[in-house]
């Protein structure tokens, strides 16, 4: 077989191969039910209810989304550049970790100025943190997945010790926990007496500024320059190097906000389970949305939704959870192909 | 066209090829022959498809209409197994050598069957060798392709075809790559191999090399035989109306004062990459209102010259200096060159020149979208980027959906006009053709070189980079030759003849020829 | 001394060549799928996959051996998906390989708690023996050899197998040439995409293998995130190898053995006062080390990564 590149695809194949790759993952889905010997469909209806059929259930999306549309954005940004960062782990918590460390017990700061400064510092913690990658990657060519992929398993441990260690609450009963964060280091909610907090707000505000940068300013240009063609943006004038240092920095510094924004607006202190593969996700989150910034919003809040979802299904049908992961990964697989196929026929030779 | 020449048995015959690619024809009902230890050159321009129905002979596109027979046996199209297997042995203009592998292990690859135990080394480096002294091509078998010469390297991909005891080979623009002297090489083996019985299907367009090594000629053009002939009673003048048709016009540039030099490379020299040489003390000086062609064959540091031009490379040893003899310096990069005034055509289109998914509007500011009016405060203006690409495919003439659509649908002459376009845009002073024409249609290549000539006459200084001798002797108004590094003093248009300037490609008359 | 006694010490080695095992397995596996031409990220799932696949077949009542061919055979399907995915559609290994991670492993919890609802202690099962414990007793070197069950030694053969097979027979030539320059092997008529599918379904069913030591010689049991980061930790064994068999073994027995000294370490009255996640991280920071120290003896595959399609150069 061959892949014959279609000029200009028409509007069947343009939605209609995404639209059956979704198909396929829900067909996926009912199978999987089957297999855990549940009713099939009701199983996608009981994910799809608990996810956004009630107002418990939206809010509970929308706060599971939160996380995720920064780690997309962090995922999504990198990868325009083609920066592989696998490690958004890592950067959440490193952005929690400086949330905690500025926020909790008695902050030597306060008043308005804590909260940004906050999460200004868990961006440059985020930042700093691929920033080791990017470089490595363009000065001595090491593999940056490697690299942060295996950053995300000693960020865990240092995290763990620290837990265990200098910030471990005296209060906690023995759990690696860390003090609660003070009041005024808490995001407030954004509707009083609604369970979402302005971490959501300020994801919204951040995939908005994103696609600004991307689409309408020249560093935006050079990354997107840098990604599909470095040589070409190279020759042209661009600097190579330096525009893949910078969206490190943007890429670390988004995915560390997922981290202060699940300490400071949901969670109030740190623990080791913060982050259930939220950074993991943001892969899944960013290819879904095709890499668009705004695409992420979208995207996260369909990933969030199958989490949210597949817990209240599981509890009512009994299928493990794990179908949720199972569907997000097989719609990844099932997306990126639906999206090759909108640009290339298979033909024979 | 007739058939009965020559005796020996019909070994090869095409009857009726036809190939589409989407709307163009590459191949319309061509018909050949090739008989025992005969020498068949296959003639015609670029783009007149000779590639494409060798191709198809070689079982790597299947044809949409037509049959391939092979000793009489109708050979599976689209299989280049069973061209193997037949006796048909190709040299492709590309190699196809694996460079990390050594010879013997790209001879050895696909030679046995895949489920046997053992390579069998040893009994192969025995018979590469008997195979090498009997057709004259010397190879080390456990040197990597890397380290390996263009000719040596050629050497070893006729010795695949060999090895699979091929009875035709066919030879794809075999000599674009080497030197007069090398292509001399090439040909004797070749009528060796003729000679011992195998036949020959050799594709050109080069009218000389054709008259030395083939017995018969078939000429293609748009696609089709436009005619065929015995060399013996055929000359290179009919030939070349065949080929060409109507007879194209060369333009004949008006002679003109050299004037100041804008960019001179002062005794410069970088090292070498890989296997291909860096300069060794060069001295050049661009001028303005000047053509200055860069004769040679490709790999002799064409591309250790374009890129100091360029502002992608800075010499090791010596200077570069800018128009009134400032020192370009240790910022000399691709900004500093763009901001000196250097507009750049690279070599590789599709690799520097653009970006392939960008909108058209896109890549005609992907050198100036720092300054304005395309961006100001870090702020991009989509509509002036706009603006340049509509002015550019007007001006240009560039075939395209429009400034929205993206690049890559474009066809190479009209992504050539625009990077071209793009480069004359802000008026520079100094321009670097880095082999501007390669691969484009005749219509392309009159526009691009007709835009240069232009450029020219309003005063800049223009660097012309090209394989092609003809292209840099007829557009020139002084030629330098590039070998091995080494950069021959200037001569005048006219000066020296095409085969003086070939001896010099060969690396003769350098005054310190190694 | 407390670092000369652990070196000094019979079991220490026996560890070093015990924690080795899955990492030859799967380097390997993911060297023979590089050396095609194919990056597989899918390793650190399908080792997760390898260990249920295995295990579950020798719970429900397989043979030992049996549960290793599953395993095999179950890392083939992933890596078939993986290849046909990267090698005639061409789709970026990365994604396509961080896709098949997720989904393995998710597939692997997901069957794991469909098929046993009920439990919260993970059942064992009976492991592999050591292959000869009579000759144990032997100073230092017999627990190294003879105190490891027949996997481990199984793990060396694969390596000298590969080694074999890459460097010595025409099809390993070709599938070097595969991740070298596709267009020498499409020149001969052979069917690139061909052989990398073929090469990433075989590694890939050596790195399920290296998962299922996990569950059938190491541990017993089946648990979630088992697997914790050795895939990642294969891949960069391979850029430290140069891609190269001998040499990637080699990174594998050196890395199990520094492994194996920081759990000793951690024992020792020095080791008491650091913390002892120090000392967990210093596999995945001596793996980072590796990477960058190898890193200008850059020998990978020229065509590693770069999805081949016809006609296109």
């Amino acid at each position: 077989m061959r892949l014959e590149p279609i000029p200009a695809p028409g509007p069947a194949r343009r939605f209609g191969l995404p639209a059956l790759a979704l198909a396929a993952t829900a067909a996926l889905g009912s199978l999987l039910a089957l297999i855990a010997g549940a009713e099939p469909f009701g199983v996608l209806g009981l994910i799809a209810k608990g996810a956004f059929g009630s107002k418990f259930a939206l809010l509970e999306t929308l706060n599971r989304a939160t996380p995720l549309i920064f780690t997309g954005l962090a995922v999504a940004v990198a990868f325009r550049a083609r920066l592989w960062n696998i490690g958004a782990e890592a950067q959440l918590y490193a952005g929690a970790l400086m949330a905690v460390l500025i926020g909790a017990g008695t902050p030597a700061i306060s008043g308005p100025f804590l909260l940004p400064f906050m999460a200004l510092a868990a961006m440059l913690a985020g930042a700093l943190l691929l920033l080791g990658p990017a470089l490595l990657k363009t000065r001595l060519g090491v593999d940056e997945v490697v690299t942060t992929l295996l950053l995300n398993f000693i960020m865990l441990l240092f995290v763990s010790m620290l837990l265990e260690g200098p910030l471990k609450d005296p209060m906690g009963m023995g759990w690696p926990k860390s003090e609660a964060l003070a009041r005024e280091a808490r995001l407030p909610r954004i509707v009083e007496g609604l369970r979402l907090h302005w971490g959501f707000g300020l994801a919204l505000i951040a995939a908005l500024l994103v696609w600004l940068l991307q689409s309408r300013t020249t560093l935006g240009f050079e990354m997107r320059a840098v990604g599909e063609n470095s040589a070409a943006a190279r020759y042209a004038g661009m600097p190579v190097e330096r525009t893949i240092a910078l969206t490190a920095l943007l890429s670390g510094g988004l995915a560390a906000l997922a981290g202060f924004s699940e300490v400071s607006g949901l969670k109030g202190n740190l623990t080791l389970d913060l982050s259930p593969g939220f950074g993991y996700a943001g892969v899944i989150v960013a290819m879904l949305a095709l890499l668009h910034p705004l695409g992420v919003v979208l995207s996260a809040l369909f990933v969030a939704g199958v989490f949210v979802g597949a817990d209240s299904m599981s509890r009512a049908a009994g299928v493990p959870t794990y179908i949720a992961d199972i569907l997000l990964a097989a719609a990844l697989l099932f997306m990126s192909l639906a999206i090759l196929l909108t640009r290339f026929r298979v033909a024979r030779d | 066209m007739s058939e009965s020449e020559g005796g020996g048995e019909i070994v090869l015959a095409l009857r009726g090829i036809t190939k589409r690619f989407g709307p163009t024809l590459a191949n319309e009902r061509i018909d050949l022959t090739l008989r025992r230890g005969e020498a068949v050159a296959l003639l015609g321009e670029n783009g007149a498809g000779k590639t494409t129905l060798m191709n198809i002979l070689f079982g790597q596109y299947a044809a949409d209409e037509g049959t391939v027979e092979v000793f009489g046996r109708p050979l599976p199209p689209g299989r280049p197994r069973a061209a193997l297997e037949a006796g048909i042995g190709m040299v492709h203009q590309h190699f196809t050598l694996a460079e990390n592998l050594t010879v013997l292990e790209n001879i050895l690859l696909g030679a046995a069957p895949l489920a046997g135990l053992s390579l069998g080394r040893g009994a192969a480096r025995a018979r590469l060798a008997a195979l090498s002294a009997e057709y004259g091509l010397k190879v080390e078998p456990d040197a990597r392709v890397a380290a390996l010469t263009v000719g040596e390297r050629q050497r070893v991909e006729i010795l695949k075809a060999l090895w699979r005891d091929a009875c035709i080979l066919i030879l794809d623009e075999p000599t674009a790559v080497l030197t007069p002297q090398e292509a001399e090489a090439l040909f004797a083996t070749l009528r060796r191999a003729a000679a011992k019985g195998l036949s020959l299907v050799f594709i050109s367009h080069k009218l000389h090399e054709v008259m030395a090594v083939a017995n018969r000629v078939v000429v293609l053009r748009r696609g089709r035989v436009a005619g065929a002939a015995r060399v013996a009673e055929t000359d290179a003048r009919r030939l070349a109306a065949m080929m060409v048709g109507a007879e194209v016009e060369r333009p004949v540039p008006a002679p003109r004062a050299p004037g100041e030099p804008l960019l001179s490379l002062d005794k410069v020299s970088t090292p070498p990459s890989g296997a291909r040489p860096g300069l060794r003390r060069v001295s050049l000086d661009l001028r303005a209102g000047t053509i200055t062609g860069l004769a040679g064959v490709s790999g002799n540091g064409q591309a250790a010259l374009a890129a100091l031009v360029a502002g992608a490379a800075r010499p090791a040893e010596g200077r570069i200096l800018l128009a009134g003899g400032r020192e370009a310096g240790p910022g000399w990069s691709p900004r500093a060159a763009l901001r000196e005034g250097v507009g750049r055509v690279p070599e590789d289109r599709k690799r520097e020149g653009v970006v392939a998914d960008f909108t058209l509007a896109e890549n005609a500011m992907l050198e100036e979208y720092r300054a304005s009016p395309f961006s100001r405060f870090g702020w991009l203006s989509r509509r002036a980027a706009r603006a340049r690409a509509e002015a550019l495919i007007a001006e240009h003439d560039i075939r395209c959906p429009g400034p929205e659509a993206r690049i890559r649908l474009l066809s190479g002459g009209n992504m050539q006009k625009l990077i071209l376009g793009r480069a004359l845009a802000p008026g520079p002073r100094v321009i670097l053709a880095d082999q501007p024409a390669r691969g484009l249609d005749v219509g392309a290549v009159a526009a691009i070189h007709a835009k240069l000539l232009a450029a020219r006459d309003g005063g800049a200084a223009i660097l012309l980079i090209s394989e092609d001798l003809d292209e840099v002797m007829s557009l020139s108004d002084v030629i330098h030759v590039i070998s091995e590094g080494r950069l021959s003093p200037p001569f005048a248009r006219g000066e020296m003849s095409a085969a003086a300037l070939g001896l010099r490609m060969a690396g003769e008359g350098f005054a310190d020829a190694a | 001394m407390e670092i000369l006694d652990i070196l000094l010490s019979a079991t220490f080695w026996a560890a070093a060549v015990r924690i080795a095992t899955p990492l030859i397995f799967a380097t390997m596996g993911e060297l023979i799928c590089e050396r095609a031409g194919v990056l597989n990220l899918g390793i650190e799932g399908i080792m997760a996959m390898g260990a249920f696949t295995g295990w579950i077949a020798v719970y429900a009542g397989a043979d030992l051996w049996a549960g290793v061919g599953a395993a095999f055979l179950a890392g083939m399907l992933f890596g078939l998906l993986h290849g046909v995915l990267t090698a005639p559609f061409g789709l970026s290994q990365h994604v396509v390989g961080l896709g098949i991670t997720l989904l393995a492993s998710a597939v692997a919890a997901f069957a794991y708690r469909v098929s046993l609802p009920q439990v919260t202690n993970p059942p064992k099962i009976e492991p592999f023996q050591a292959v000869a414990p009579a000759l144990a007793d032997f100073p230092i070197l017999g627990p190294a050899l003879f105190a490891q069950t027949p996997l481990t030694w199984a793990a060396f053969a694969v390596a000298g197998l590969t080694a074999f097979v890459l460097w010595r027979t025409p099809l390993g030539l070709a599938v070097r040439a595969a991740g070298e320059s596709p267009e020498a092997v499409a020149a001969q008529g052979l069917s690139v995409n061909g052989l990398r599918i073929g090469a990433v379904m075989v590694g890939s069913g050596l790195m399920a293998v290296g998962g299922a030591f996990l569950t059938l010689s190491a541990f017993s049991s089946f648990f979630f995130e088992m697997v914790n980061g050795r895939g990642w930790v294969c891949i960069a064994l391979v850029v430290f190898g140069a891609w190269r068999p001998g040499k990637a073994l080699l990174g594998a027995l050196l890395f199990a053995a520094f492994d194996a000294l920081q759990v000793r370490l951690q024992q020792t009255p020095m080791g008491a006062d650091i913390p002892y996640q120090i000392f967990l991280m210093a596999p995945y920071a001596l793996s980072i080390l590796a990477l960058v120290v190898m890193s200008r003896r850059a020998a990978a595959p020229a065509a590693l990564m770069i999805p081949w399609r016809k006609g296109e150069r």
